[in-house]
């Protein structure tokens, strides 16, 4: 009696140990939680349709939990995910670990239908360590009806000055109408995304000859007092909380003038369900500044395989499925055409059927085809990357710097006494990690 | 007079017992009104007191992720890691309550203070003992390490508790025959159950919000309520509606049991308090 008990006990403990079994030909997919990859996501059926041997298991994660997670399970070959989502930032640096296996795909994948300047962060020595998703570059988001009401007219490829002109007069603070919004956020991903941009065009750069910073110098210093003086006259409070997400809240309710922000801002400002200004959203490029070249901003959002992988020929297949020409197709079945995954793809600009529904398209287009990420600055520059430096300690150092960035708009710091601390940390962190003799 | 400034007094605890709870509990409730607002009037500036209210985002949690699996791996994980827990800490702390060697004290104050040990200083050599062990992802995995973790807190508990237990009803147990493993579940147990019941909730409820470990050591077979949470924030688009509507999911079971233990909980919480 008291045996039969212990074993029924220990039946029912195994049960619950046990939990869902993992199938034979499981694929683990590891992702953000953004648009696009939801809609991967509830259309991946049809490829477990396609593919009855392939079941596919996703793990949706935050965005630096999952660098952290996957970083951790690579480095320690354990082998738990088998296909990545991974950015631009991190396919070159992870592959050259060896960290990515590489890719070869098929005979009837379109390589060439790719967008060239996407496609060429994805290869290191010629060799391709992952497919892209989605891209997205940087435009000018403003609003047709405060224009319209101050009598203004934004040109379709805008300056720096103009735009501050423009915000100076569109700025109401007794109704919450704020002219400028920009990132404040302190991050390498947040406010140093576009404060990089921003310096490029200004004439600045991260480093120059021998991986020296070059942050003290007067293009930095000209760009910062630029974004800091434009934002206290013309940006919303507490300017150092917003992020990407927080700027597209204040300026789909109506709060913001002018946004200058990622392309992908685009399909969800003209959206009515998302957006209270759907019907009054206008937009141009990127501002430019006193250089005016210089790389602007390009980040994709990418399909690789970790090394450690157990099933990486299921998961190429997955990936090539996930990026071809026929799944935008299918996305444009399912959820319409303005949902399909941008940047990537030639074909999709391409289409007509795109065309009429994002009306920001070619705008789009032309940003991530002219984003050249090893473009050239003023000053020559050891490092590859549009609104990043795609080295491994950038993480650190654009983080240390988008601190003392987010103290110039707090009023904790002055633009000069910002900019000494940040080539002191960003020297020291270089000189740590071996860049800097 | 004397009986108006009493009145008085009891008026005034009163109320500021009633702001205390208030501002305690409103982040909860703000975050389970946020789950019943669309995704713009989630992050409106200033925020809406007053909105039409929608079940969109429960919809949208439902559709995309299977709540049922998180819910039953964070019950499975938190109740058996408990119940573990729980049998090693008894005889553990009755040793040391009752017969305590000149170590004692130190072995206390070393399992408390490994507690105050940033997880992630250990977080490699754990997922390798996981990868090497099988147990990465896995249930079995979860419930050791939470196990683990809150043992020192047990302990300490189980040991506080049982101190406060009369010697003198133990011995005449003994003195009746009792054998040692007699003494521990017929009379010591009985006497110390509201604490041990306090110590058993108190266990349940650090499993349940641990979030930690299980973000990094599960992915989708043995990932409990804490990484249905996480898989609600995007860095591109808005998700807090969808985020407070996971949340509030995620946290309902352990409130609603929080809200029918409570009596039991407070009981052993001051139990021995008042002598």
């Amino acid at each position: 009696m008291v045996t039969s008990r212990i074993l029924a006990g220990m039946t029912v403990l195994g049960m619950l140990l046990a939990g869902r079994a993992q199938a034979a030909g499981t694929l683990t997919i590891a992702t953000v939680n953004n648009g696009d990859m939801i809609i991967m996501k509830q259309l991946s059926g049809e490829f477990e349709k396609a593919h009855p041997d392939i079941h596919l298991n996703w793990v949706t994660l935050e965005e630096n939990v999952l660098r952290q997670r996957v970083t951790t399970d690579i480095a320690t070959h354990a082998g738990q995910f088998d296909v990545l989502t991974i950015g631009n930032y991190e396919v070159p640096i992870w592959a050259r670990q060896g960290w990515l296996a590489q890719l070869r795909p098929g005979a009837d994948y379109d390589m060439d239908d790719i967008v060239p300047s996407v496609r060429a962060g994805l290869s290191v020595d010629a060799k391709l360590y992952a497919l892209p998703f989605y891209a997205e570059s940087v435009m000018t988001y403003y609003r047709t009806d405060l224009f319209r009401k101050a009598g203004l007219t934004m040109p379709q490829h805008p300056t720096y000055d103009q735009i501050r002109t423009f915000a100076d007069r569109i700025t109401d603070r007794d109704s919450q109408t704020y002219g400028l919004c920009l990132r404040g956020k302190p991050g390498w991903g947040e406010n140093m995304a576009y404060v990089t941009a921003l310096v490029n065009t200004f004439g600045g750069q991260w480093f120059g000859d021998g991986w020296k910073p070059m942050l003290d110098t007067p293009e930095w210093n000209a760009a910062l007092t630029w974004y800091v003086s434009a934002m206290k006259a013309d940006g919303p409070p507490g300017a150092t909380s917003n992020g990407f997400n927080e700027n597209l809240a204040l300026f789909a309710s109506g709060h913001c003038g002018i946004w200058v922000d990622s392309t992908v801002a685009g399909g969800l400002l003209f959206d009515p369900k998302q957006s209270h200004v759907a019907d009054r959203v206008g937009f141009a490029a990127a501002p430019i500044g006193p250089y005016g070249k210089g790389p602007t901003w390009l980040w994709s959002w990418n399909l690789a395989i970790p090394a450690s992988s157990r099933h990486a020929d299921d998961a190429r297949i997955f990936i090539e499925w996930a990026t071809s020409r026929a799944y935008v197709q299918l996305v444009a079945r399912h959820a319409g055409w303005v949902a399909v995954p941008a940047g990537t793809r030639i074909s999709t600009y391409a289409s007509p059927d795109y065309q009429k529904a994002a009306p920001f398209a070619a705008f789009v287009h032309t940003a991530i085809d002219t984003a050249d990420p090893n473009g050239q600055t003023k000053q020559p520059r050891p490092y590859g990357g549009a609104q990043f430096v795609g080295i491994a300690p950038f993480q650190a150092i654009g983080t240390q710097v988008g601190q003392s960035v987010a103290a110039t708009l707090s009023g904790q710091m002055t633009v000069e006494q910002a900019l000494a601390a940040a080539q002191a940390s960003v020297t020291r962190t270089m000189r740590q990690s071996g860049y800097l003799h | 007079m004397a009986r108006t400034r009493t009145r008085l007094r009891q008026g005034v605890v009163t109320i500021l017992g009633w702001a205390i709870a208030l501002w305690m509990f409103f982040p909860i409730l703000w975050m389970f009104l946020t789950g019943f607002k669309n995704e713009p009037d989630a992050i409106s500036t200033p925020p809406h007191l007053f909105f039409s209210p929608t079940l969109s985002s429960y919809r949208d949690v439902f559709a995309r992720e299977d709540y049922w699996h998180f819910a039953t791996n964070s019950v499975v994980i938190s109740v058996l890691a408990t119940v573990v827990a729980l049998l090693v800490s008894i005889p553990a702390a009755y040793a040391m309550a009752f017969l305590p060697g000149p170590r004692t004290r130190m072995t206390l104050l070393w399992m408390l203070s490994t507690r105050m040990l940033p997880p992630v200083g250990v977080l490699v050599p754990i997922y390798l003992l996981a990868r090497a062990t099988g147990l990465l992802d896995s249930r079995t995995g979860l419930i050791v390490i939470y196990m683990l973790t809150n043992l020192p807190i047990t302990v300490w508990m189980l040991y506080t508790f049982f101190r406060e237990v009369p010697v003198p009803i133990l011995e005449a147990g003994r003195m009746d025959g009792a054998t040692r493993w007699q003494e521990v579940t017929q009379v010591l147990m009985p006497l110390a159950l509201p604490g041990i019941a306090s110590t058993g909730l108190l266990s349940l409820i650090l499993c349940w919000n641990e979030t930690f470990w299980s973000l990094n050591l599960t992915s989708s077979i043995a990932a409990p309520l804490t990484t249905f949470i996480a898989s609600f924030s995007s860095p591109e688009g808005l998700f807090f509606a969808k985020l407070s509507a996971a949340s509030t999911l995620a946290v309902a079971p352990i409130m609603v049991f929080g809200w029918a233990s409570q009596k039991q909980l407070v009981r052993g919480l001051t139990f021995g308090a008042v002598k």
